[in-house]
């Protein structure tokens, strides 16, 4: 493993395994008992450095850090020093100075982990940066497919919706291709990036086709702001050729899921009885991500001197 | 074997234990533990062994907790409980050694609790496993007395700990290594002493 | 005044002669020449060219004196072999006034280590609303010739048709940063397989071209002179070449970063590299150079842009585009022209001194002209390049007050020995004098 997570990329395919079959092993180590906590860290600090609000992520790693038993410290930009207009630099090399052993960060520039990796010597994980990557959601989607369907090589997999502008999908892209899935990424093509030819995919305008042949289908959240700077004509529009719906949903395959990272637009890309039904893992997915965050602030910090 | 008479010394490296060596101590250790069971609750009618849980410390201590379990059902006939418990997340010296991959943790569906756990190991060394392994067991459960089972004890403990079943003591040097191979892992059974490379 | 006789260097990189200036002159190119009272500067080896002539540079004075000011941007432009830059007019207040240009104009004359000619601002504020007045900053003492807008493209097209036209009364040109603004909204970086992958919004190479294509229409329609700034695609390339063969007077610079740096640098996203336009690919690279060395692009022209720490030591969105290029412009010319075989060493005078003179009308101002011929009787602005030298960038030792050059750690041949600007050493022995 590299000393830090900053995009999917950073892990080949003996690394990405390492993470899931550690997930794996801490939660069944942990199942059923009443003291789910290890002493792993103890005595190492990770701070959550949140420059976007996102509960649940914040959350997820918190809880992850704590069962650990690292002491963990939040820090957001609202409120604090950053808004008083501290560069990114400053804060990296303050939360350093206190003895940062970790830095998981969100933040709304892309590349914005990269930068902070070059500035302080503990791990930086990144846990979402702007249209960038997100890589323990993809890990924690990873997690989640191979606990469902046993297996991940050979699992076709499509992506669905604003691939253009999301992170969740080029972290999946790219993980779900090291770990030898088959990804067809389907949108329209204005959410699409130029570029795309270069990405190990196929590409497909029409969820019609994809859905018969999918075993995991992955529908990412679509914000309606994009409607006004015309990525398509109307809410009503693009649910109609791109949500997934009851009757979408009846061309899948018996054992395919369905996946969204939340949080979810109801009725804009995924139907509520979708989105509850047995086919949908969106619950499991943020359990397993406190199993895939452990096992990621495990690998990374377990083994190395402090910072 | 050597004659406890014979003063410690350093062994000579190479092979400490052959393939029937290590056949014939697992044998005397099952020994050893059948008539420990019998005294958890003298006169009960399997002899205790009910009460009884071997739980293996990964990597090699968990094929040698089911031998020993095997070993028993064969003298006894009677099946033992056995588990694993990965003490990974739990060692204070992850630092100097560097992360690994983790392995099973598995105990028994009847548990843990009130029951004569006996933590197997390969090798006792400073005791810090077994202390790892003292902290896990307190995570998973409330047994009646826990005990301690290894292979080989090779001595230069760092902590109050000491074995109450061990298959062979062999003083040895700081610098020596002692490495067990067990068929499950290393497709052969033997001990060896080698002197660490520089 | 000083005289200097500069023994056995080689005039546009030809055989070795000895070169006398007296009096801010050229007084004899020769074999064997010798003067009583003059000071003999060794150049033996050394290339001589005419001084360099900068289209575009960004001084940050008045506004940005923390960046850079009149007088270290004249020092970094001398050490690079400029005896002339342009200074654009993205100050604050910006340079849309008679007073402003001349302000500008007046501290390089007191810095007086290059002739500074201010650019004066197209549109009031660079707002791209209405005409700035373009009469009273040509007729004043800054007697501006170039107007542009650089920073902001003069995207509305009526906007630019009269411009275009109101120039031409005192020979103007409108320098064109060619931008589509709708189409490069929150643009971060070239769009194509890298942007896609790195997450950062696209730069398309269509923003550029469709103004430019828009442009040559226009200037060929009102006749009117069109230079383009920072040609960075080779669709672009392609664009100038055919409306050169068409006649149209349009004139177009190429910077050295985008001769040599392509958008793998966005790699680790360290703002270093974010620059407006952004760094193309390597077949755009291609393209570039040899659109230099066939004339369909003019000039090379540094688009020197310091910044302050702060605004390049953050996140790649957060960081203000722009590089350093005054000091190191001639090495990557040398490095991605010369030592290629696409230019030699009077092409490179060509592209450096002659053409964008004049295109900034500087080439016919009597004593005060650059861009003239290494010849008797001509101005003595020149310099004398070590060919062989090859240094390693270390942006502590600039002298620009900024440190966001690109080249940081790399090697890059040529060293700017000697500077002269009318006669008088800008620089000597790679140091500036003053």
């Amino acid at each position: 493993m590299k000393r830090h997570l900053l995009e999917a990329a950073d892990l080949d395919r003996g690394d990405a395994t390492l993470v899931l079959d550690t997930a794996a092993q801490i939660d069944q180590a942990l199942a059923g008992r009443e003291v789910k906590k290890l002493p792993t860290l103890r005595g190492r600090t990770v701070v959550n450095l949140f420059y976007e609000d996102s509960t649940r992520t914040r959350i997820s790693f918190e809880l992850a850090a704590k069962r650990l038993s690292a002491d963990v410290i939040n820090f957001s930009a609202k409120g604090s020093s950053v808004s008083k207009g501290e560069s990114l630099k400053d804060t990296a090399l303050t939360l350093e100075a206190m003895g940062s052993d970790a830095i998981v960060v969100r933040h709304s520039a892309s590349g914005a982990p990269h930068r902070l990796a070059n500035w302080v010597r503990g791990s930086v994980v990144n846990a979402g940066d702007g249209t960038h990557e997100h890589p323990t959601q993809a890990l924690l989607d990873a997690y989640t497919i191979r606990q469902r369907l046993g297996r991940l090589e050979g699992v076709r997999v499509a992506i669905v919706g604003d691939v253009l502008h999301s992170r969740v999908a080029r972290s999946n892209v790219r993980l779900l291709h090291t770990l030898g899935a088959e990804v067809t990424v389907v949108a329209p093509p204005t959410l699409l990036p130029v570029g795309i030819g270069t990405w190990p995919v196929e590409v497909s305008y029409d969820l019609d086709a994809v859905l018969p042949k999918a075993d995991v289908v992955m529908m990412l959240r679509v914000q309606a702001e994009r409607m006004n700077a015309s990525f398509f004509p109307s809410a009503r529009e693009y649910s109609r050729r791109y949500g997934l719906d009851a009757r979408r949903m009846g061309a899948l395959g018996d054992d395919a899921i369905v996946m969204h990272p939340g949080p979810m637009n109801r009725g804009m890309e995924i139907a509520a009885e979708v989105a509850d039904s047995v086919r949908s893992t969106i619950v499991e997915q943020v359990g397993n991500g406190v199993s895939v965050r452990m096992a990621v602030l495990y690998l990374l910090l377990g083994g190395n001197e402090p910072a | 074997m050597a004659s406890s008479a014979e003063p410690a010394r350093e062994p000579v490296p190479g092979a400490l234990l052959s393939s029937a060596d290590v056949a014939r101590v697992v044998d005397r250790m099952a020994h050893q533990l059948i008539e420990r069971a019998a005294t958890i609750e003298p006169g009960a009618p399997d002899g205790g062994l009910s009460d009884l849980v071997l739980v293996g410390i990964p990597t090699r201590g968990a094929p040698l907790a089911r031998r020993l379990a095997a070993r028993i059902e064969a003298f006894t006939g009677t099946a033992v409980d056995v588990g694993t418990a990965d003490i990974t997340l739990y060692r204070d010296d992850l630092r100097r050694r560097g992360v690994r991959a983790l392995e099973p943790t598995v105990l028994p569906d009847a548990g843990i609790d009130d029951r004569l756990v006996v933590l197997v190991d390969d090798v006792l060394f400073s005791g810090r496993s077994v202390r790892a392994a003292l902290d896990a067991l307190r995570d998973l459960g409330r047994p009646r007395s826990v005990q301690l089972a290894v292979l080989v004890d090779r001595g230069h403990r760092e902590l109050p700990i000491r074995a109450d079943f061990v298959g062979k003591n062999v003083p040895t040097s700081r610098s020596q290594q002692v490495r067990v191979h067990l068929t499950e892992t290393d497709g052969v059974d033997e001990v060896l002493v080698t002197e660490a490379a520089e | 005044m000083t005289n200097h006789l500069i023994k056995g260097a080689r005039p546009y990189g030809g055989e070795p002669a000895d070169i006398l200036v007296t009096d801010g002159r050229i007084a004899a190119i020769g074999d064997s020449l010798s003067a009583t009272g003059a000071e003999v500067v060794d150049a033996a080896g050394l290339i001589a060219l005419p001084g360099l002539v900068d289209l575009h540079t960004h001084l940050r004075e008045p506004g940005r004196e923390d960046a850079e000011t009149v007088e270290t941007g004249s020092r970094a432009a001398a050490l690079g072999g400029f005896t002339a830059v342009h200074a654009m007019a993205n100050t604050d207040p910006v340079a849309d006034t008679a007073g402003v240009v001349e302000q500008v104009w007046r501290l390089g004359e007191q810095a007086g280590l290059v002739d500074v000619v201010p650019v004066g601002a197209v549109t009031v504020g660079l707002k791209g609303e209405r005409l700035a007045e373009l009469g009273a900053m040509a007729d004043s003492a800054a007697r501006v010739r170039v107007f542009s807008d650089d920073g902001h493209c003069v995207s509305d097209p009526a906007l630019m048709r009269r411009a275009l036209e109101y120039v031409k009364a005192f020979d103007g040109v409108v320098a064109q940063h060619a931008e589509e603004p709708r189409l490069t909204a929150g643009a971060q970086m070239h769009e194509g397989d890298r942007s896609a992958r790195l997450g950062l919004t696209g730069w398309p190479a269509a923003a550029e071209e469709a103004i430019i294509a828009r442009d040559v229409l226009l200037a060929g329609h009102v006749g009117a002179r069109l230079h383009v700034c920072h040609v960075s695609t080779a669709g672009s390339v392609e664009l100038l070449r055919w409306a050169k063969s068409r006649g149209v007077q349009v004139t177009a610079e190429v910077t050295p970063h985008h001769l040599l740096l392509t958008d793998a640098c966005a790699e680790g996203y360290d703002p270093v590299f974010k620059v407006n336009p952004p760094l193309r690919t390597d077949e755009d690279v291609q393209a570039l150079r040899a659109g230099l060395a066939d004339g369909t692009i003019d000039a090379v022209a540094t688009d020197h842009a310091p910044h302050a720490v702060e605004d390049k030591e953050s996140e790649w969105a957060q960081a203000r585009p722009g590089m350093l290029g005054l000091e190191q412009a001639l090495s990557v010319v040398v490095e991605t022209m010369v030592e290629t075989g696409l230019l030699d060493w009077a092409g490179v005078a060509d592209r450096m001194s002659v053409r964008p003179a004049a295109i900034g009308r500087l080439s016919g101002l009597g004593d005060r002209s650059h861009g003239r011929p290494l010849a008797p009787g001509e101005p003595a602005n020149l310099l004398l390049l070590d060919p062989t030298t090859r240094v390693t960038v270390d942006p502590a030792s600039l002298a620009s007050r900024s440190r966001n050059s690109p080249y940081a750690g790399r090697e890059l041949p040529g060293r700017v020995v000697h500077t002269f600007l009318r006669g008088v050493p800008t620089v000597l022995d790679g140091k500036a004098t003053r």
